[in-house]
This record gives structure tokens, C-alpha cells and sequence, in this order.
């Protein structure tokens, strides 16, 4: 069995007196490429940001690697260079070009040499096939190619999993296809992935394990074939009923 | 012999023009160097007010008390007019810790803490504009609330507050005028020197006029090309090895 990297236990999250997550269990191994699903305001999103203490839970636990990230004495800056994260919005920094985007983490984190920084984000910028844009600002740039730089940023930090927060939401139909094709790579390759998507029929593909999400709790949990095509649960058949008639 | 106005002006030019020079020579110092120390501060400050407050509950109410100290600079300094400001710092330094600063130095002092508490607030509203995903994507990647202000929001804030900063530039160049409350021998102390040792308001006050004229219009004009340099050009084109990505359906 591959090695378990986060543990999280009973996760709770409000926002002022409104409950979003409401007690979440969820385990993530080494290997895995987990997808959230589930409608919009159910917490996926917050689930993804309490992972990596974007928002502070208010209780549970997140073990990383054996120790609670959540105690008070934990390094999170650290905690967070491990554990990467590809917004809806790119986030890209604007005062940035691409490459210095994607060594900015690296050196002033990480502490990395400049010139071994510059030529592992150039590799990875041609990974995602962003190289020959590596002058660019992020602003000359369409939200595709923004997307696949964010990625390549969050890949030069080295990190044990990678969170994608609805990668592809901000996108039109065609440039989908480019930062998905990134995404296939990646998990082809191995990399510890959780992502929070819309795309059903990406995550049948490339995940293997799906949770469908709903009213701040997972509600079912499973191989996609299970999630996907036959759901046990009522709230899932009702979320996926589009899906499974397009389908089949 | 009666002159004309042209003849005037052109009397005190070639008689006055060094008085003249070395006036604009130390407006332009004072307000130069008080908008510079003044965007400091401002920078350093509302940094300090932006961190977000720590869970230990000492340094939480540390924290709230700094945040306390920087409220109070900002409206004590905005609240009093900065000639009553010059008064009362220069002589009080004087008449009660014995410092004595010459009337320069001390201007530049007096310019820098007024524009300072004008700044914090200027820098505050750049930061609040600066969306939220750029502080969000800076830790994500693990950087410290320093090291996210210091390389990713103040760059970006210091562009988007350029033009505020322009303004307080030319409000302090015309502004220190009221340091010859403090016999500052800025433009307008000279300008007022002049006119006693010729008896000639009018022609005088249109030397300094113009002269004030073209130091705001030149300086406005130079950071507008800084604001073009920043921004750079909308279009970019790629090295020709980029191939755009065909997805592939299998």
C-alpha cells in the first residue's frame, strides 16, 4: 500500500455563524489523484483552502507527514511550500515575468541557487510549453497560458501534493483542453494531486479516487467507476443525473 | 528712469538670478527628500498596519498598540497645518531638548513626517487594491507575510500609488513655502528677500510663480514616463520554439 502523506480529521470551518464545513474525514496517499466534486457552495473550495491553511480550521486535524499542521508551534510557511496550490485565477504575480513567477518561490523560500532555479523553472516551463514565454508579463498572456505558468510555479517549488482549486472555471471551452492536457501529464507522471474540478468527465479519466461533496461533509467516496456511473448515494445520483444519461 | 514690466523682469534676473537658484536649489532638496523619506515611512507603516494579527494574545495587544501609535502619528500630522507644525517642532526643539537644527534640516524633518502620515494612508488604500489572489498565491508557495509584501504586493502597490505620490511630490515643492515661517531660505523666503531689496512685488512673485510652475509641470511629466516604463507593453511576442498545445483526443 502506497504511503499515506495527509491525514485530515474532522474538519470544521465557519464563517461567522455559517457552518461550511461541518466535520470532514479524508485521507490522501502518495500517488493518488483525488477529485472533489460537488455543487457550488457545498465547501469543496474551503475544504481545498483549509488544506493548506489558506483558512484556519476552527477544528480537527490535518496530519502532514505524522505531526498536526494545526498546532501552534508548526512551521506553515514551510508546511505550505510542501503543498502547492493552483488557483481558479491563476494568481500569477502581476509585477512579475513568467520565469522570475516561477523562481520567485524557489529562491526566496527554498533558498535555492539563482542560475539552478532559472534552469529547473525552464524546465518546467517547457514542460507546460510556456518557454518561449519566459520574458512575458503575466498580464500579456491569455488565461490558458496563465494557468499552465501557475503550474509550472507551483511544480518549481518541488512540492509533495498539489491542490488545484477549480483549475479550469475561468476558462473558455477551447484553452480548458490545454490546462487539462498539462494536468494528464502530471498525474501521468506520478504526482500526488487533489483537485476540485467541474470536469467530470477529466476526473473519470485521470483520477482514482472521486468524493462527491455536499453541505460541508463527503458524502460518498470511491473509485470513479463507483462515483461516477453508479452512485450509491441519493444526493450523488441527483448531482451526477446529467452526467450518467450523457454517458450511457 | 521708469521700467516696464519686461525690463523688470529682466533687471532682477540678471541681479537676483543666483538668489533665485539657490532658493529653487533648496525647495526642490527639501521637497524631494521629504517626499522620499515621506513615502518610507508610509511604506514601512501601513505595512505594519496591513500584517494580520498574530493568535499569541501578548503580541496581539503589541500589535493593536503599535497599530495605536501609527493611528495617532497619521492624524495628529494631518490634523494641524504643517506652518503651525514648523513653529512648534523647531522652536520646541529648541526651547525644551536644546537641539538646534539649522532651519533646513529641519524642514526637510518637518516635510517628511507630514508627508509620511499622508502616505501611510495613500499606501493603505494600495495595498487594499491589490487583489487578494497575490497574497494568497505568495504564501501558497510558502513565503512569510514579509517576504510577500517585500517581493509581490508593495511593487505592485508603489505603481498603482505613482500618481499619489506625484501629487504629494508637487503639494510639498509648493508647500514649503510656509517654512519661511522658519527662515528657511527656500523659493519663497528668497523671493520675499528680493522684493525688500527692489520694492517690486508684482514682477517678483511672477519670477517665483514661473519658476514654481516649471518644477511641478517637469516633475509630473518624469513620472509619467516612470509609470510607462513600469507598465511596459500590452503585447508580447514568444521566442518562435513555443508551438501552442493541440489537445489530442484519444
Amino acid at each position: 500500500m502506497s504511503k499515506n502523506i495527509i491525514s485530515i480529521r474532522s474538519l470544521k470551518k465557519s464563517f461567522g455563524c455559517n457552518e461550511i464545513l461541518k466535520g470532514v474525514n479524508y485521507e490522501i496517499n502518495e500517488g493518488d489523484v483525488a477529485c472533489i466534486i460537488g455543487p457550488s457552495g457545498s465547501g469543496k473550495s474551503t475544504f481545498l483552502r483549509c488544506i493548506n491553511l489558506l483558512e484556519r480550521p476552527d477544528s480537527g486535524e490535518i496530519i502532514y507527514e505524522g505531526k498536526n499542521v494545526l498546532a501552534e508551534e508548526y512551521n506553515v510557511n514551510q508546511y505550505r511550500s510542501k503543498v502547492g496550490m493552483v488557483f481558479q485565477q491563476f494568481n500569477l504575480f502581476n509585477n512579475l515575468n513568467v520565469l522570475e513567477n516561477c523562481t520567485v518561490g524557489p529562491v526566496k523560500v527554498l533558498k535555492k541557487d539563482p542560475e539552478e532555479s532559472k534552469k529547473i523553472a525552464m524546465k518546467f516551463l517547457s514542460q507546460v510549453q510556456m518557454s518561449g514565454f519566459a520574458d512575458a508579463k503575466p498580464k500579456q498572456l491569455s488565461g490558458g497560458q496563465k494557468q499552465r505558468v501557475a503550474i509550472a510555479r507551483a511544480l518549481t517549488m518541488n512540492p509533495k501534493v498539489l491542490l488545484f482549486d477549480e483549475p479550469t472555471s475561468a476558462l473558455d471551452p477551447e484553452t480548458v483542453g490545454e490546462v487539462l492536457k498539462v494536468m494528464k501529464n502530471l498525474a501521468s507522471l506520478g504526482l500526488t494531486m487533489i483537485i476540485v474540478t467541474h470536469e467530470m468527465a477529466f476526473a473519470k479519466d485521470v483520477s482514482n479516487k472521486i468524493a462527491f461533496m455536499d453541505g460541508g461533509v463527503i458524502c460518498e467516496e470511491g473509485h470513479p467507476n463507483e462515483i461516477l456511473v453508479n452512485p450509491k448515494n441519493e444526493r450523488t445520483k441527483n448531482f451526477l443525473f446529467r452526467f450518467i444519461v450523457g454517458e450511457s | 528712469m521708469e521700467r516696464t514690466f519686461l525690463e523688470w523682469i529682466s533687471y532682477i534676473l540678471q541681479n537676483y538670478g543666483s538668489w533665485f537658484l539657490r532658493g529653487t536649489g533648496v525647495t526642490l532638496l527639501i521637497s524631494f527628500l521629504g517626499t522620499a523619506v515621506g513615502f518610507l515611512i508610509g511604506l514601512a507603516f501601513a505595512s505594519i498596519r496591513s500584517m494580520p494579527l498574530p493568535h499569541n494574545r501578548i503580541k496581539k495587544q503589541l500589535m493593536k498598540f503599535v497599530n495605536f501609535l501609527i493611528t495617532c502619528y497619521v492624524e495628529i500630522f494631518r490634523g494641524t497645518p504643517m506652518m503651525v507644525q514648523a513653529i512648534v517642532m523647531y522652536f520646541g526643539m529648541q526651547e525644551f531638548m536644546g537641539i538646534n537644527f539649522s532651519p533646513t534640516v529641519a524642514g526637510i524633518i518637518i516635510v517628511s513626517v507630514n508627508t509620511g502620515a499622508y502616505m501611510v494612508e495613500v499606501v493603505r488604500g494600495g495595498i487594499d487594491s491589490i487583489d487578494m489572489g497575490q497574497m494568497e498565491a505568495a504564501k501558497s508557495i510558502g513565503m512569510s507575510h514579509w517576504q510577500a509584501m517585500i517581493y509581490v504586493i508593495l511593487p505592485q502597490t508603489i505603481r498603482n500609488i505613482l500618481p499619489a505620490t506625484c501629487n504629494e511630490f508637487i503639494i510639498n515643492i509648493k508647500d514649503t513655502s510656509v517654512l519661511n515661517v522658519i527662515s528657511v531660505t527656500e523659493l519663497f523666503f528668497v523671493t520675499k528677500s528680493v522684493k525688500g531689496a527692489i520694492y517690486r512685488t508684482y514682477e517678483t512673485f511672477i519670477v517665483a510663480a514661473v519658476i514654481y510652475f516649471i518644477l511641478t509641470i517637469t516633475i509630473t511629466r518624469i513620472i509619467r514616463q516612470l509609470e510607462k516604463r513600469i507598465d511596459g507593453t500590452k503585447k508580447f511576442t514568444p521566442a518562435s520554439s513555443t508551438m501552442p498545445i493541440v489537445f489530442v483526443k484519444k
